[in-house]
């Protein structure tokens, strides 16, 4: 791929994404939005952060893997019980870290 | 600006710095890890910190990553970061009625900062109703972000050949995003957010573009809208729906 290619992927790919960030906060007034989307949206942090998360856990390499073999799966219980337990982002990523690093070693 | 207020603006400004930094310890692996997968695609150093300097958006560069390296037409590559970079009007959608008073070159700015981490941090400081200062606070995330994910893609591009594999450092990320799930589990309704979208994103998986992700968060939202709706179990259940 050539150069001129390439800086045009990243001009392309600048526009569209702060596109998509601006959409709401400067181009369309937020007093448009119809109500049962301005509702709604109290609830899209806690919808798109478990939609990440779950597929990083449950499907390793890209195939469904709900068993006990499964390190990321289990690494991922012990980070959301100390996620729980403690409420401390430190210590959730150091559990889930130093589990996933114990399981594949063992 | 009376020095009172500057202060506040300040300390604003520098909670935000503090409240990012956990968060890098799971974004820098990822910048470590994007420009060393940058390289392996053919992209040349320089373009692969454009990628990061101007396009800022995790998941999009890897996917565009990907496709260069198969030599996907460009036009293929940036409607494929569009349409991974949709979840942001949601994000664009959720800040914009806290950001309503400020200027345009304020809110050009803080959209351009507009990350699913400096998201997830400052929603969840503006949901429990602090919303004083709270742009100079979501300044304080982005940028401390913006900054972290330069340096980190910087190393990757200088260093990354040379990590070992098995650290399994893209794994951080995940466990960054369960972290920050946890302080939005508040009522009823977010659960069956966060657990409909959850199961959704499973079943969804393996639409292309990660369009998964965009239906799974739309019907989690649309389940918590449902749940909201209907009355409590029990006595013990409305304490637990605040406003």
């Amino acid at each position: 791929m050539s150069d001129w290619t390439l800086w045009g992927i990243i001009v392309g790919g600048m526009v569209v994404t702060y596109g998509t960030r601006l959409s709401f906060i400067v181009l369309v007034p937020p007093e448009r939005m119809p109500n049962l989307l301005r509702r709604g949206l109290r609830y899209v942090p806690s919808a798109i952060l478990a939609a990440l998360i779950l597929p990083e856990l449950v499907r390793p390499g890209g195939t469904l893997d709900l068993s006990l073999h499964n390190g990321r799966l289990v690494a991922g219980a012990i980070a959301a019980l100390a996620a729980w337990r403690f409420r401390n982002t430190w210590i959730t990523i150091v559990a889930g870290m130093l589990a996933l690093w114990l399981l594949s070693v063992g | 600006m009376p020095p009172a207020s500057q202060l506040t603006s300040r300390r604003a400004f520098l909670e935000g710095v503090r409240d990012q930094l956990p968060i890098l310890v799971g974004v820098a692996p990822f910048g470590l890890i994007f420009g060393t997968l940058a390289l392996s695609a053919g992209i040349p150093p320089l373009a692969a910190q454009g990628f990061s300097l101007f396009i800022f958006a995790g998941s999009a560069q890897f996917v565009a990553a990907g496709l260069v390296a198969e030599a996907a037409p460009a036009w293929v590559v940036v409607l494929t970061i569009l349409v991974v970079n949709l979840r942001h009007m949601l994000y664009s959608a959720t800040m914009a009625p806290h950001f309503q008073r400020l200027s345009l070159r304020w809110r050009a700015a803080l959209s351009w900062l507009l990350t699913d981490e400096a998201f997830a941090v400052a929603s969840v400081r503006f949901r429990r109703g602090e919303s004083e200062q709270g742009h100079w606070y979501t300044l304080g995330t982005g940028l401390t972000l913006w900054a972290a994910w330069q340096v980190s893609t910087a190393l990757g591009i200088l260093v990354g050949a040379n990590l070992p594999s098995g650290l399994a450092l893209d794994f951080a990320l995940p466990l960054t995003f369960l972290a920050l799930l946890t302080p939005t589990l508040t009522d009823r309704p977010s659960w069956a957010a966060a657990l409909g979208a959850a199961a959704l994103s499973v079943a969804l998986a393996d639409l292309p573009y990660r369009l998964g992700l965009l239906f799974a968060a739309g019907g989690g939202v649309a389940i918590a809208l449902a749940v909201e709706a209907m009355p409590p179990l029990s006595p013990q259940g409305k304490e637990t729906c605040d406003v």
